[in-house]
């Protein structure tokens, strides 16, 4: 019960669900693998032939166009074929329950979902009941975890620090209601950053968060003091109502991240956030567009690493 | 029918009875102990060699699911799991559907119950009608029609005046009220004890605080009132703490724990097993021994099964839209002796503690075997070992986080009113 679900017996990537469990060398290996493919994205014909003639159903029962886009884009330049499909408009309304809906597409000769859902562990429902060929990568589930972007993050650190084993990393937000936040956590203590913070108002962050690894801040001039890279997640505008903040406006007095609170980090410090952005809410605009962030790069190896993920789960 | 049985360890916890006795059965009572009356014909003698013989047990929370969720189980099919289980009384809670706020539905229920001629049954009428938390229920119409106590089962009762007044109805009359203490806007939408599990897998928490915030409030208006408390489930060792300074000051209050939550903690859930998604959550591990400790004081007063049977459709979601509960009818016994066995305490304690104590938080002369009373008995091998599997269970729910595991301990033969309502010779080692 408790072995790594996502494992084959070879001890392989058998699915991606989340980054919690895996080895340093696997997730270096996703990450070595994606530098191979960013040069691909530079020529001309930008497709190599690892998927040819598989595949790939892009399974969103939550609404999203970044992920899924990134996803398409990852997989087609695979080679693979690429359907996609938005549940919550369709069969969810009519009644059908998730493994429902996954059997039916994988008896259309699916060798891969992508699935992204609004409550946590779907994923690992679905890798539960799929044929063993059938592979599952994990583009969201609930609060739970988001590894591909976990592991883009950790692309993205890696290019611009080089290595993890100095690094102070401040995450900074909704940590409560953050599958990223938590997949980056996983990530980042595992591939041996010395300190991983979390910064937020009480009301944002989970209970004995510090159990995973993380030091606690409640205010940004200590959580962010000599930082090298800064973190921030996306504030959903529906958290203003049921009493866990009074207003956009006092979260962005206290915890947006403008050019005053950004120079508690140090000089070099990278701004990083995985999209969609809530300008004036969590971040301001001369920051999100300014020298130190990397969010625009973000995307681009987004892409990379999931053509890293796909074809190490498929390409055998 | 006469019954003799011979060669049973016979442990009766009420009498302080533990050993090697013979027990006589005619007309449905337990006639005599060791030595047969004169003019003793039995109609039927069963060897108990190896077997413990004790009272029926008694289960202060098994789902039925009838009326309205035939679907999930039948009374068919949870009687027979009962019986199977050893239980020969147990406790529905109201949460059916219509709700049990009607003295026509309990007549029907009780009815349809004693039919099948198994286990007996002892509603729980609703405390509130449809279960609202709104109106008061007609209390003392429902007591006449069967009802033993009153309930909220797992409806929230969020206007605290409702509560207050439903506590002082029902001790009007001296009604108990059994509730399961959970402060519904702290537990809203939640599915999982609020620690590191809950945090590191993304589910909505449910704290400690909804528990005991919710014991405080029922403790203080049970002392005002007067009414008689029953608290149902108990998962937190702050809660604990408070019945237990509550019963030291000499509030009538009783309480029981699931059987689940003596052995199962948050760390259980896994990778979302949805098998282990159960309300009250699994909580901490210093939870879970707190809860052993307290059974084994006497702080807890029984176990009960939470017997929750669940269609498969419904666990096969992801955790937080799968229904919570475990099937549990048939669980009682082999995990109660489960906890004895690792905490070292006496076989006669445990059973006391699933036949003498929730008989007297029912109020009922039962649960123990003295000549001239009812005989409900349970026959079982405490050393049979079997594993946990769908095809194991007779109860039309498969759900439990102790699917795949083996378990010790298996009714062998149960009696009600003197009759043997079910048997598994096959299991007896000398049948």
């Amino acid at each position: 019960m408790l072995t790594n679900p996502q494992l084959n017996q070879h001890g392989e990537l058998q699915h991606l669900l989340t980054i919690e469990g895996l080895s340093a060398g696997i997730i270096r290996h996703i990450l070595d693998t994606a530098d191979s493919f960013v040069p691909v994205a530079e020529r001309d014909i930008k497709k190599v032939p690892l998927l040819r003639g598989k595949a790939i159903f892009n399974l969103f029962f939550e609404p999203s166009t970044r992920t899924r886009t990134t996803f398409e884009i990852a997989a087609k330049r695979l080679s693979a074929d690429v359907i996609n499909l938005s549940i919550g408009a369709s069969s969810q309304s009519k009644g059908e329950t998730v493994l429902d809906t996954v059997n039916n597409l994988a008896a259309m000769q699916a060798d891969m979902f992508i699935v992204r859902h609004s409550q946590s562990g779907a994923a690992h429902l679905i890798a539960r009941h799929v044929a063993p060929h059938i592979h599952v990568v994990n583009a969201g589930d609930g609060r739970h975890a988001h590894p591909t972007q976990g592991l883009l993050d950790m692309y993205t650190i890696r290019h611009y620090k080089r290595d993890f084993h100095e690094l102070r990393v401040a995450i900074v937000g909704d940590v409560m209601h953050s599958r990223v936040a938590r997949s980056q956590i996983h990530a980042l203590t595992t591939l041996g950053v010395p300190e991983v913070r979390v910064v937020g108002p009480k009301t944002l962050l989970p209970t004995g968060v510090g159990k995973m690894g993380v030091h606690v801040y409640h205010d940004m001039a200590r959580g962010l003091k000599d930082v090298d890279v800064v973190i921030m997640l996306r504030l959903q505008n529906e958290r203003m109502k049921g009493a866990l903040l009074p207003s956009a406006q006092e979260y962005f007095k206290y915890y947006g991240l403008t050019p005053d609170k950004l120079a508690y980090a140090k000089p070099d410090a990278i701004v990083m956030h995985p999209g969609p952005m809530n300008r004036g809410v969590e971040i301001d605009s001369s920051v999100a567009d300014g020298g130190q962030s990397v969010i625009l790069p973000q995307v681009t190896f987004g892409i990379a690493v999931r053509m890293a993920v796909m074809s190490i789960l498929a390409g055998k | 029918m006469k019954i003799h049985i011979k060669n049973g360890r016979l442990i009766d916890p009420s009498n302080g009875i533990d050993a090697v006795q013979d027990l006589f059965i005619a007309a449905g009572k337990v006639l005599a102990i060791g030595q047969a009356p004169q003019d003793f014909h039995a109609n039927r003698t069963i060897d108990a060699t190896g077997l413990v013989i004790c009272p029926g047990l008694i289960d202060l929370s098994a789902r039925l699911r009838e009326p309205g969720f035939e679907y999930k189980a039948t009374l068919e099919s949870e009687m027979h799991a009962a019986v199977a289980g050893g239980v020969t009384s147990l406790v529905c809670p109201p949460d059916t559907d219509p709700p049990l706020d009607e003295p026509g539905l309990v007549e029907m229920l009780k009815h349809r119950a004693k039919s099948l001629n198994q286990a007996r049954v002892f509603p729980l009428g609703a405390l509130t009608q449809k279960l609202q938390g709104v109106q008061l229920t007609e209390m003392a119409e429902l007591h006449d029609a069967g009802c033993i106590a009153f309930s909220q089962a797992d409806a929230p009762l969020t206007d605290t005046l409702v509560l207050a007044r439903a506590m002082a109805y029902a001790a009007t009359f001296g009604f108990g009220v059994w509730l399961r203490p959970q402060d519904a806007f702290l537990a809203k939408s939640g599915v999982a004890h609020d620690g590191e599990v809950a945090t590191r897998l993304g589910l909505a928490p449910i704290p400690s605080c909804a528990e005991t915030i919710a014991v405080s409030t029922i403790l203080l208006l049970a002392r005002e009132s007067g009414a008689r408390v029953h608290l149902c489930r108990l998962s937190t060792r702050e809660a604990i703490a408070m019945v237990a300074a509550a019963k030291e000051q000499g509030l009538p209050v009783t309480c029981d724990v699931a059987v689940n939550h003596l052995h199962l903690c948050e760390i259980d859930i896994g990778f979302f097993d949805s098998n282990s998604h159960l309300m009250p959550p699994l909580r901490g591990l210093r939870d879970r021994d707190a809860l052993r400790q307290a059974l084994r004081d006497g702080i807890i007063d029984a176990v009960c099964s939470d017997h929750t049977p669940v269609d498969e459709d419904a666990k096969l979601l992801p955790f937080a839209e799968a229904e919570a509960g475990a099937t549990g009818l048939e669980l009682l016994l082999p995990l109660t002796l489960k906890w004895a066995t690792e905490m070292k305490i006496p076989l006669a304690a445990a059973i006391a503690r699933i036949t003498r104590h929730p008989a007297r938080i029912l109020g009922l002369d039962a649960g123990h075997l003295t000549p001239g009373h009812a005989a409900d008995l349970c026959l079982f091998d405490p050393e049979r070992a079997w594993k946990v599997e769908a095809k194991a269970l007779k109860s039309q729910g498969k759900n439990t986080p102790f699917l795949g595991l083996e378990l010790q301990g298996k009714a062998v033969y149960t009696l009600v009113d003197g009759h043997v309502v079910y048997e598994n010779a096959g299991v007896a080692r000398h049948a």
